[in-house]
């Protein structure tokens, strides 16, 4: 005699699993919540913890989002959920900064996926004000390191956060645009973005 | 670092959904079966973190949906309304007709409860007899044997039913 497995309807356990995932983030249980974000510039995925915005990532250029998540998850921990709702705030203010509307992000950072002269380099990056730049020399000096231009441009491409933390406002010393951890052409777009009359 | 290596928990939850669902549907009705959904998962992530890597992810979320199924079965006994349709079959009132379109899993939840955990947990989770004897903490002999006594019993309801005029 068969007994064959109950039938499921078309999206039924996707649905019922997405209630689940909210409830995780909403009741606490989840320490990590994730959302996929469009953007002009591509793709993003937005990750946060209870203390604030810990990674955005350009998915195509990090490998798609479980090889993001994968990171994340071996760096800090497993217990990741996909939460949309709990990361309203962070797709509203990309959404004015890409309109045009908003100059500075008013978002709770958390730095934990970056340490020592790299976290240093990149809080002081997270100063640079909207519409200027600076360089990776000056980084290194604000850093504390003056000799260690080369060290604070390693810092700044692995910024876990970019677009928020603004390592794409900092350029070579000769003027050059230096590198980009989403590619040059994103970084010309921000700056576009922030100094039309510069870099259109 | 145990935890190092294990999926990220929406992945977890993403490729085992179908299944425990599937389960859940089968030991206590599709009604049911949501709450219970959510009870298993969210179990499964207070205790995500501190799982070993090289576990055995989906026997172990069946073996926790299994324990909410019971949990359900268990709040149905102490407030016995909901089963009255279950109870209705049992006693053989039921008509040939209806059991055409009916289902046979409501038989199966309707069995005594150890038949009732193997028969689900063998078909609709589609777990081994070793995996079943350790969900259930008894020998695999004993798993199989309520298996197939569970399995007579439903073959006879369904002659009775086939018989009744």
């Amino acid at each position: 005699m068969s007994l064959p497995p109950p039938d499921l309807q078309p999206g039924e356990a996707a649905a019922l699993a997405a209630r689940t995932s909210a409830r995780a983030a909403d009741e606490g249980l989840a320490q990590i919540v994730y959302a996929r974000v469009d953007s002009p510039v591509g793709q993003l995925v937005a990750v946060a913890t209870p203390r604030g915005l810990a990674r955005i990532a350009y998915e195509l250029e990090n490998g798609g989002l479980d090889s993001i998540l994968d990171d994340v998850a071996l760096r800090l921990s497993p217990a990741i959920v996909e939460a949309p709702a709990q990361l309203d705030n962070v797709r509203r203010e990309l959404e004015e900064y890409f309109a045009g509307r908003r100059q500075e992000f008013d978002l709770a950072l958390d730095w934990s996926l970056t340490t020592g002269f790299r976290r240093r380099v990149l809080q002081q990056c997270a100063r640079i004000p909207f519409g200027l730049t600076s360089t990776y020399k000056e980084m290194a000096i604000a850093a504390g390191s003056p000799r260690a231009f080369r060290a604070a441009g390693g810092a700044l491409g692995s910024n876990p956060i970019p677009i928020v933390v603004p390592c794409h406002r900092v350029l070579a010393t000769g003027g050059g645009l230096g590198g980009y951890t989403g590619g040059l052409d994103r970084k010309r777009r921000l700056l576009s973005i922030e100094a039309p009359t510069l870099f259109a | 670092m145990p935890a190092a290596r294990l999926p990220p928990f929406q992945r977890f939850l993403d490729t085992h959904r179908d299944d425990v669902l599937r389960f859940l549907i089968a030991s206590v009705g599709r009604h049911d079966a949501d709450y219970a959904f959510q009870e298993t998962f969210l179990s499964a992530l207070r205790a995500y973190p501190r799982l070993t890597a090289n576990s055995n992810l989906r026997g172990w979320v069946l073996t926790i949906a299994h324990r909410k199924a019971i949990d359900v079965h268990r709040a149905r006994r102490r407030n016995p309304l909901p089963v009255a349709q279950v109870s209705d079959r049992v006693d053989g009132s039921l008509s040939a007709t209806a059991d055409a379109g009916g289902d046979l899993w409501e038989r199966v939840r309707a069995l005594p409860a150890r038949q009732r955990e193997v028969l689900t947990l063998r078909h609709a989770a589609d777990l081994t007899h070793g995996e079943i004897a350790r969900a259930l903490g008894c020998s695999e002999e004993a798993a199989r044997r309520a298996a197939a006594d569970g399995l007579k019993t439903l073959r006879k309801e369904l002659r009775d039913v086939a018989a009744t005029p």
